[in-house]
């Protein structure tokens, strides 16, 4: 029988060799380290430190502003040299905390101060990782916290661990479940306390055996957490795919996960609680992958957020033979967004930076031709859209039938249907520049009646 | 014969019939429209371009009599339309000036270089999405022509890489402004020339080193203007029209050259 899995998806080359094997090496930056308020979804932090205080490795620098939004802390030790924009991984400018790093690593009071989830309230549980700052951390970086109080906790029947790992290049989640498989199966176990009807899944691509044998190792103890092995398929890692594949749920378009009573994170998410709630750490540290043909050592580091990009280069050996990298991407190539300065700092969702020497999609566009209507790519559209009829909406300037019509809105930028098209259409940039305008006009409307009101 | 004649009779009594129904139908769900809103709609442009905020022409002309919008809610249009509207509405004239779109940048490709090549759909805010400044100026004209593709009037064209604005063609509706992602794109009135062509807020050696035209906030224009129009906020140089006497004095100090005349 075939294996159960979602509907559509790709095959991408992995190349995941370059870097499936070298163990995680612990850097601590000796740089300066950048904070940028606006590293997560929702309205950016709020800074409760100014120029010329000292912070302490632990410390909450910036303070949630708003229900969605998160706190950010400070991963190093130093001085506040500035509150000032900066320019962040995405290209564009954001409010930053600047630290002036003293390389001393000197830890917040209280930090590390084991402690025991079973004697916590749900509630306590929720504060513990608000305060800690975690926000998803295989991409999107939406608030714990918020993820984690539905409206209906007892209606959650299902916690996703997402260890997929889809995106080529990225090996950064497989180092951590095949180094941290306890930790992380602990914070399943947390998780699972704040939704009582619920059962655990892990979720990992057959590509990754060690991860899987120590996640089955360390989830054998448990009796109900159980580990998933998934066929290699792009995007196996999206939100939605996952749950397919766990629940056989045929999703319906605008729906969330919590209304199919699902709650899916992300492995070094669910990591990252444990530290919070059990260790007392809030989110300081994460896993990233400096990977790709055109760098040295491609390697899998631990190290703390705010580091600047030019440092993990330099740690990873540079540029191959010195020659510049032709492109240079945070994330991996089907999802990740490319970058021109390495003087920016890493994010909380930062999970890997890929240095490529070929730019497939410079040579894409050399040969692109026009739509010959083949249907590729709704064929292989995870989310069962239509992305050539989206794209004849998008380019015709019909946002309405975009959004109404061909569910635009539901599309999650996966790149399937850029990867597949035989015309080398930039579909998933057509429908992320679709989406930013319906949504600015969605803005614009609530702006409008919030006056009115 | 006779088939001929019978056909004749049925086809015209049907049409009678049928036109009889149609008077009546007519007069019983009669609208009653203000003609001045009929009259407004005639002098409008009928662009329909929305620069007003309402829907097209139609919607404009019915919040017009309606009293919703203003006897120069066209931009379009200006002051003549506004005229023409005042005399079918009876109120009085507003003297609405005529305003024109002024890109506030002047690194062309001679004065600024390339810091990344961008590859992707050829349109500003699909490359600021992307977080691609194709330009050492992050806050400079990319030159893809967004603008120039809102434009209902054609008067905008990408020159060396800047946006530039034909002030004869441009109507003031503002769309441009609406479409560049950097926030370039301003309205000014018609008869201002001297300009302020920069938007960068950056301290003066980080401009330099990006752009050769770009304002470093040195405050010499201030020093010059006699009516006050010239202020420097943020290390960026801004002249308040309704102060400028277009004397052009600030231009001629203006170690960059970034204040011009005569644009």
């Amino acid at each position: 029988m075939a294996r159960k899995t979602f509907r559509g998806g790709v095959h991408p080359e992995g190349h995941k060799e370059l870097s499936r094997d070298a163990s995680f090496e612990v850097y601590l930056p000796k740089g300066p380290m950048v904070y940028p308020l606006a590293q997560h979804i929702g309205r950016p932090s709020t800074p409760v430190v100014k120029k010329g205080d000292r912070v302490l490795a632990g410390q909450i620098i910036a303070e949630a502003s708003a229900f969605v939004s998160a706190n950010i802390v400070s991963g190093c030790s130093g001085t506040v040299k500035a509150v000032d924009r900066y320019r962040t991984i995405g290209g564009t400018y954001s409010d930053a905390i600047i630290i002036d790093n003293d390389g001393l690593y000197e830890e917040a009071p209280g930090i590390g101060k084991a402690c025991d989830y079973r004697s916590l309230s749900n509630q306590e549980i929720l504060d513990k990782i608000k305060a800690a700052g975690i926000v998803g951390m295989g991409g999107a970086g939406f608030p714990t916290h918020v993820k984690l109080a539905p409206k209906d906790p007892s209606a959650i029947h299902y916690v996703i661990a997402n260890g997929a790992e889809c995106e080529p290049y990225i090996t950064c989640d497989d180092q951590l479940m095949r180094n941290y498989a306890d930790e992380i199966i602990a914070g399943m176990m947390i998780i699972l306390k704040l939704f009582p009807n619920a059962s655990g899944h892990i979720v990992i691509e057959d590509n990754k055996p060690e991860a899987i044998a120590a996640m089955q190792k360390a989830a054998s103890r448990i009796g109900n957490i159980k580990v998933i092995s998934a066929p290699v398929k792009y995007p196996q890692g999206g939100e939605r795919s996952c749950i397919s594949l766990v629940t056989g749920i045929d999703y319906r378009i605008s729906q969330l996960p919590a209304d199919v009573g699902c709650v899916v994170d992300n492995v070094g998410t669910i990591r990252a609680i444990y530290k919070a709630v059990c260790e007392s750490t809030p989110l300081m540290e994460r896993g990233v992958t400096i990977t790709g043909e055109a760098i040295a050592r491609p390697c899998n580091l631990l190290t703390r957020i705010g580091v600047l990009c030019s440092e993990l280069h330099e740690y990873a050996g540079g540029f191959r033979d010195g020659k510049q990298a032709v492109k240079m991407l945070a994330g991996g190539p089907m999802m990740g967004v490319a970058f021109d300065s390495l003087d920016v700092p890493l994010q909380k969702n930062n999970n890997a930076l890929t240095f490529l020497q070929r730019d497939e999609v410079a040579e894409a566009e050399k040969i692109r031709t026009n739509c010959i209507r083949c249907g590729r790519c709704a064929r292989v559209c995870p989310m069962g859209l239509t992305p050539q009829l989206m794209c004849m909406a998008y380019e015709r300037g019909e946002l309405d039938r975009f959004e109404h019509k061909f569910h635009g809105l539901e599309c999650i930028s996966c790149g399937s249907c850029t990867f597949i098209c035989p015309a080398r259409k930039p579909l998933t940039q057509e429908f992320k520049v679709a989406k930013a305008e319906i949504m600015a006009i969605k803005r614009a409307e609530k702006e409008k009646e919030g006056a009115k009101a | 014969m006779s088939a001929i004649l019978i056909a004749t009779a049925v086809i015209g009594i049907v049409g009678l019939l049928v036109g009889i129904g149609l008077v009546y139908i007519g007069n019983k769900f009669h609208v009653e429209v203000d003609e001045r809103e009929t009259a407004i709609r005639e002098v409008l442009p009928g662009n329909n371009c929305g620069a007003c905020g309402y829907a097209g022409c139609d919607a404009v002309a019915a919040a017009i009599v309606k009293g919703e919008a203003s006897a120069a809610a066209c931009p379009v249009g200006g002051a003549p339309v506004a005229a023409k509207i005042n005399a079918i509405m009876g109120t009085s004239a507003e003297a609405a000036a005529r305003r024109v779109a002024f890109v506030r940048c002047g690194g062309s490709c001679e004065h600024t270089s390339a810091k990344n090549t961008y590859i992707g759909i050829r349109d500003c805010r699909a490359a600021a999405l992307a977080g691609m400044h194709p330009w050492k100026c992050d806050y400079g004209c990319m030159g893809y022509g967004s603008c120039a593709a809102v434009c209902p009037e054609d008067a905008i064209s990408v020159v060396d890489g800047v946006a530039v604005v034909d002030k004869e063609k441009c109507v003031g509706c503002g769309l441009c402004a609406k479409a560049c992602p950097k926030n370039l794109i301003e309205l000014v009135p018609y008869e201002q020339h001297v300009f302020v062509r920069c938007r960068n807020t950056d301290k003066g050696k980080d401009v330099k080193a990006a752009c050769d035209v770009g304002c470093i906030g040195c405050r010499l224009c201030t020093k010059q203007c006699e009516s006050g129009a010239v202020t420097v906020d943020n290390n960026l140089a801004h002249i308040d029209p309704s102060l400028c006497t277009n004397c052009g004095k600030c231009a001629e100090k203006c170690p960059q050259g970034t204040i011009a005349t005569g644009v």
